[in-house]
């Protein structure tokens, strides 16, 4: 490893194109909104374990206002095409499939999950039970 | 912040508010019901049932639903077609193996030639033999008596599926695409009529209840069973009501009028 490494720096410092390192990891799509405040390095090694507790949080207890959700996920990771169509996250080179298929790792989440956000309408319309006040004041002033 | 995890129990949850932070599969069965929020160690407890604000199902909410037959008409397949279009299946021209989330059953009484017709969806029985029979525990009812399929934990092996007296399940047989993001299913995996959990969740009614109010039958009313003052325990005290193989001993959350 240390020699393997001390070869890279060599060639690095040699001028090879400073590209190089990009080339050798996969090209993560860039996502839109707030970066997650715990660092893409902790997202990207426990993942698989938040989402693992927070589906039982929502499949078994119906807690919907959970952290860590693959809706969450794909709703600020898609790609849009150039019509402004979202890219299905699970396509070639597209979120999901670039780090997965880089390791080889199979995921099956999308034989059953969405992999294009729902429309922002509909998505971001549903009341929760928490904000039924708030939307029920807001209903009132847009209907006055 | 230290990214090692050791037996995974430093996982800080997601959450802003003050949740569990590692269930393990363990932890989860053994925890009861009834139980309080135990900790463990700081910032790991052990998964919290009932009493909780956050946890929509609710132990003391039993969530029914009440199809009055005398109102429902044999022509009208409007509950069918708002369950299909909220959920996202479809039916695929192989009627053996088509999605069973809820159809219309139609009656005549032969000495009479009266015709009766009526949805029939999962009864989201209080016993379920769903449950029962499922060997992964992938069948399970939640706590507001919601009966669902986990589709993570399912194996599709489709006991529950014989195992249930109203043939209320259906197994996906083909890769499927364009899936709701809030109702997913996909091959491999038993579904049925999930109660429109996700809408009850959020304080709405079921999408084929909706449609129902919306053409004007109003043959379906869903609500809270044990509370005293909803609208469909007032029925149910007022008219009598039938449970579909009442014989079974299920006591399903899916009860009928004028049958």
């Amino acid at each position: 490893m240390k020699a393997f490494l001390t070869v890279l720096i060599l060639l690095m410092g040699l001028g090879f194109p400073p590209a190089l390192s990009q080339t050798l990891g996969p090209v993560v799509p860039k996502a839109t909104g707030n970066p997650h405040p715990e660092g893409n390095l902790f997202m990207r090694i426990n993942h698989s374990k938040l989402l693992l507790q927070d589906r039982n949080l929502t499949v078994r207890l119906g807690d919907r206002n959970i952290g860590a959700s693959l809706k969450a996920c794909v709703a600020c990771h898609t790609s849009t095409d150039k019509n402004g169509q979202p890219i299905p996250i699970n396509a070639d080179k597209q979120f999901c499939s670039v780090c997965h298929e880089y390791v080889s790792a199979k995921i099956d989440c999308f034989q059953c999950h969405a992999t294009v956000p729902e429309k922002k309408t509909e998505a971001f319309l549903i009341p929760k039970t928490s904000d039924s006040n708030a939307l029920a004041a807001y209903l009132k002033e847009t209907s006055e | 912040m230290s990214c090692s995890l050791k037996n995974g129990s430093e996982l800080p949850a997601l959450k802003f508010n003050k949740k569990p932070t590692e269930m393990g599969r363990r932890e989860f069965m053994r925890s009861g019901a009834a139980l309080a929020t135990i900790t463990l160690a700081p910032g790991v407890t052990l998964m919290a049932f009932g009493g909780k604000a956050e946890a929509n199902a609710n132990p003391a909410t039993r969530w029914g639903l009440l199809v009055d037959t005398n109102k429902c008409t044999p022509d009208c397949d409007a509950c069918v077609t708002a369950c299909s279009t909220e959920n996202g299946w479809k039916d695929t021209g192989h009627p053996e193996t088509d999605a069973q989330w809820i159809r219309k059953v139609d009656l005549v009484d032969l000495a009479t030639g009266r015709e009766t017709s009526l949805p029939v969806m999962c009864q989201h029985c209080e016993n379920p033999p769903c449950v029962d029979v499922c060997p992964t525990g992938a069948s399970f009812k939640r706590a507001d008596g919601i009966v669902l399929v986990d589709k993570h934990i399912c194996i599709g092996c489709r006991y529950c599926m014989m195992a249930c007296p109203y043939k209320a399940r259906s197994f996906v047989h083909e890769p499927l695409t364009g899936q709701k993001s809030y109702a997913p299913r996909g091959i491999g995996t038993v579904e049925s009529c999930t109660l429109c959990v996700h809408r009850v969740d959020s304080g709405r009614i079921p999408a084929c209840v909706e449609a129902c109010d919306a053409i004007g039958h109003r043959a379906l009313i869903f609500g809270d069973m044990n509370d005293p003052e909803s609208d469909i325990a007032k029925r149910l005290l007022a008219y009598p009501s039938l449970a579909l193989r009442d014989d079974l001993g299920l006591n399903p959350g899916v009860r009928y009028t004028s049958l």
